[in-house]
């Protein structure tokens, strides 16, 4: 999935020039903090922010970018207010987890590893929650869902519109 | 401590320098252990473990592209545990790799299937199960096809450590790793320089050069159309490679005989117009040197070197010279003053080159080159693809008879000729330049300070009362260094500088045959220098044929005509 942003104008690129000013004399070993601090301060990383990233610690954006995608906590794209994990763990699996994720998916009417135009959900998977007890289950933000059915899906999401 | 180490590589004893790999010391001896992450240009990586050996103690298999010899160390490269864990490897690779050899662009020349023929491979084990990936097919340079990746990373380390770029990176993760620029984007909107140096590593068909025979063979059987086509002076010493010669051979009659025969209605020399650049670009720096213009100057003929400069360092566009490439001021004159002096309509002139470079596919799309009103350049070959029509066409190349070029744009002098290599450009441009200003020969001839493979060569020359100081550099590393000296103030107090983009300059360019012999280039650069000497006439200003064309159709150097046909401008390439 490539990068969705396009100007580089549309960033405030002050508080990454403050993470950065930290690290500018001694860049050796930065490059993860850095990429941690700025998704802290901006959800995640866009490509101005990645740019500059690599511009200032003197690395190549490809690098950078090759660090990026290579870490799961990284991300690219624009994240939701309430990140959903759908477990596709062996218990949930064998309980029916894959009509769980299906049903997810249709009603938010994204992908496994997408975030909702409104910005609400982003919806993943996830390979056990250690929660096989309630299989199938799913985590909405902190709240865990259990012994799910397709038909509560609605309901349980739209509790989190505020 | 010793600087040599004494070891054992299936049983012979051999003595080598302290610090080289076990991949070397057995060159030395003899043995060619299969590599394909490792490539001698480049720092070693041990990466694809195709080049594993026994190292007697050691716990497991050793890469010898990565280890380095010691005393009294006893190496076999090829025990029966060693040939089967290389061949398991191999096989993994295959897996991977998409089974289209036949209609491969390295089919024949790639060192994937090399290794698997050499080994025996007869069958593949596994199947191939990796989801389609799309080709980068979006430049007029180079083509990517990422299913063909090995990940070596000989291209990452090419243009991150030779060239100072760094287009390429490792991306993603576990199955669905590869080799991609940031954030995927295709070379167009990466900071590519297209100087191909990446298709020139490459082992297998993931980088190759942008195919354009089709378009040529398709003007040769058009009736209506007349192909006239310029030859690069690096051409005549790489061309033999791709036809079963050798690194230096010196072909330019054969190549000439083979155009010919190709169905080239007029064959012609790009030396001829590098003499008229030196007549252009020597007189536009005598004009800055005595006019106070801006300085120091920097040579412009090499594409990849231009498109950095765009892209890394707008800024110092002024330092440019405003002379076109050779390639562009033989298209423009090709449709200019040959098609009045033939009574040829220009628009029927379908204009060819064959060039040792990838970045003059792109800079003959330049809108800017057709101040004739046509494009200078329709369509720009490499030397490999010369090569494959040439066999396409069944040509018994080595046997050809030699012949000469046509007349009126086919004499090119030695200083035409040296063009292709590094430090060329400026002794050819010194040679002229100081007769210019002073009325005498320059003696001797040749500039030995700005010859060799040195990244960045210097000389000072006095001109008459004036002290010239002249620089040369070459791979994008170095000319990166350049432009900060410049910056910087020029602290060397540089007048005129040379860059070129690639390693060696244009003889190991990205279209020149792939070679992974270190001594190539050096081989390819005598080869020039031999041209150069054996040449009736070694200055460009002494071509009779570039004399003509200034009387009968230019007027001066740098005058009106000469300024609006063969000068150009530049501008920020801004990539993403």
């Amino acid at each position: 999935m490539a990068c969705q942003c396009s100007a580089t104008g549309e960033f405030d690129l002050a508080p990454l020039m403050e993470i950065l000013s930290e690290y500018k004399d001694n860049p050796k070993g930065a490059l993860i903090p850095v990429l941690q601090k700025a998704q802290g301060v901006y959800g995640y990383l866009p490509k101005p922010v990645l740019e500059t990233i690599a511009r200032e610690l003197r690395l190549t954006t490809a690098e950078v970018f090759g660090v990026v995608t290579f870490y799961a906590q990284f991300h690219l794209n624009p994240r939701g207010k309430h990140i959903i994990r759908v477990c596709q763990g062996t218990a949930c699996h064998v309980r029916g987890g894959a009509k769980i994720l299906e049903a997810v998916s249709e009603h938010l009417k994204v992908k496994p590893g997408e975030t909702t135009r409104d910005l609400e959900f982003t919806l993943e998977t996830v390979a056990c929650l250690g929660a096989c007890g309630l299989a199938p289950v799913m985590m909405v933000d902190d709240n865990t869902h259990g012994r799910l059915n397709p038909l509560d899906i609605p309901g349980i999401l739209d509790s989190y519109l505020s | 401590m010793s600087k040599t180490v004494t070891l054992t590589i299936d049983g012979q004893t051999l003595t080598v320098p302290a610090g080289y790999s076990i991949w070397e010391a057995a060159h030395q001896v003899g043995i060619n252990i299969p590599n394909l992450c490792h490539h001698p240009a480049l720092r070693p990586e041990g990466s694809c473990r195709v080049c594993v050996v026994k190292v007697k103690g050691a716990r497991n298999l050793s890469a010898s592209c990565v280890t380095k010899v010691a005393e009294g160390m006893e190496v076999s490269t090829h025990t029966p545990e060693v040939l089967a864990v290389r061949k398991n490897i191999v096989e993994l690779l295959l897996a991977n790799h998409p089974r289209d050899c036949l209609s491969c662009a390295r089919s024949g020349n790639c060192e994937l299937q090399k290794i698997a023929s050499d080994m025996g491979i007869r069958k593949i084990p596994y199947n191939y199960n990796r989801p389609p990936m799309k080709k980068d097919e979006g430049n007029p340079s180079i083509t990517r096809d990422p299913a063909k990746c090995i990940l070596c990373g000989r291209c990452v380390r090419m243009c991150s450590e030779v060239q100072g770029i760094g287009v390429y990176g490792f991306t993603w993760r576990g199955i669905n790793s590869r080799v991609s620029p940031a954030f995927d984007l295709p070379l167009d909107k990466a900071t590519c320089t297209y100087c191909g140096q990446c298709a020139k590593v490459c082992p297998t068909g993931a980088i190759t050069i942008h195919n354009d025979t089709d378009k040529v063979w398709a003007a040769l059987r058009d009736p209506e159309k007349i192909v006239m086509v310029q030859t690069a002076p690096s051409v005549r010493v790489g061309l033999s490679e791709a036809l079963g010669g050798k690194p230096g051979d010196i072909v330019t009659g054969k190549m000439v005989a083979a155009l010919r025969q190709l169905g080239f209605d007029k064959v012609f020399d790009t030396n001829w117009s590098a003499d008229l650049t030196i007549m252009e670009e020597g007189t536009e720096f005598i004009h800055r040197l005595k006019d106070g213009g801006v300085m120091p100057m920097i040579t412009s003929c090499s594409p990849g070197w231009v498109n950095y400069m765009e892209m890394f360092y707008p800024e110092l566009i002024p330092h440019f010279s405003t002379a076109k490439s050779p390639q562009a001021m033989f298209g423009t004159m090709l449709k200019t003053y040959y098609a009045q002096k033939m009574n040829i309509d220009p628009a029927k002139i379908v204009s060819v080159s064959i060039m040792p470079c990838t970045a003059k596919k792109f800079e003959a799309q330049r809108p800017e080159l057709s101040a004739s009103g046509f494009r200078d350049v329709d369509v720009v070959l490499t030397t490999v693809e010369l090569g494959q029509m040439i066999r396409e066409a069944g040509l018994n190349f080595q046997a050809l008879p030699d012949e000469q070029f046509d007349p009126l744009m086919g004499v090119g002098s030695g200083a035409g000729t040296i063009f292709g290599t590094t430090g060329g450009v400026m002794e050819a441009a010194v040679r002229t330049a100081y007769e210019l200003l002073t009325g005498k020969g320059l003696d001797p001839l040749e500039l030995a300070p700005v010859r060799g493979m040195e990244g960045i060569k210097e000389a000072t020359l006095t001109i008459g009362k004036t002290r010239v100081k002249v620089a040369v550099a070459h791979n994008l590393a170095n000319a990166r260094k350049v432009c900060e000296a410049i910056k910087a103030g020029n602290p060397h107090g540089w007048h005129f500088i040379e860059i070129m983009a690639c390693p060696g300059g244009c003889i190991n360019g990205g279209g020149q045959p792939i070679s992974l012999e270190m001594d190539t280039p050096v081989k390819r650069q005598e080869a020039l220098y031999t041209d150069d000497r054996n040449l009736p006439i070694r200055k460009s200003h002494e071509n009779p044929e570039v004399q003509a064309l200034y009387r009968e159709f230019l007027g001066e150097p740098n005058g009106h005509k000469a300024h609006q046909l063969l000068h150009t401008h530049y501008r920020e390439q801004i990539r993403g």
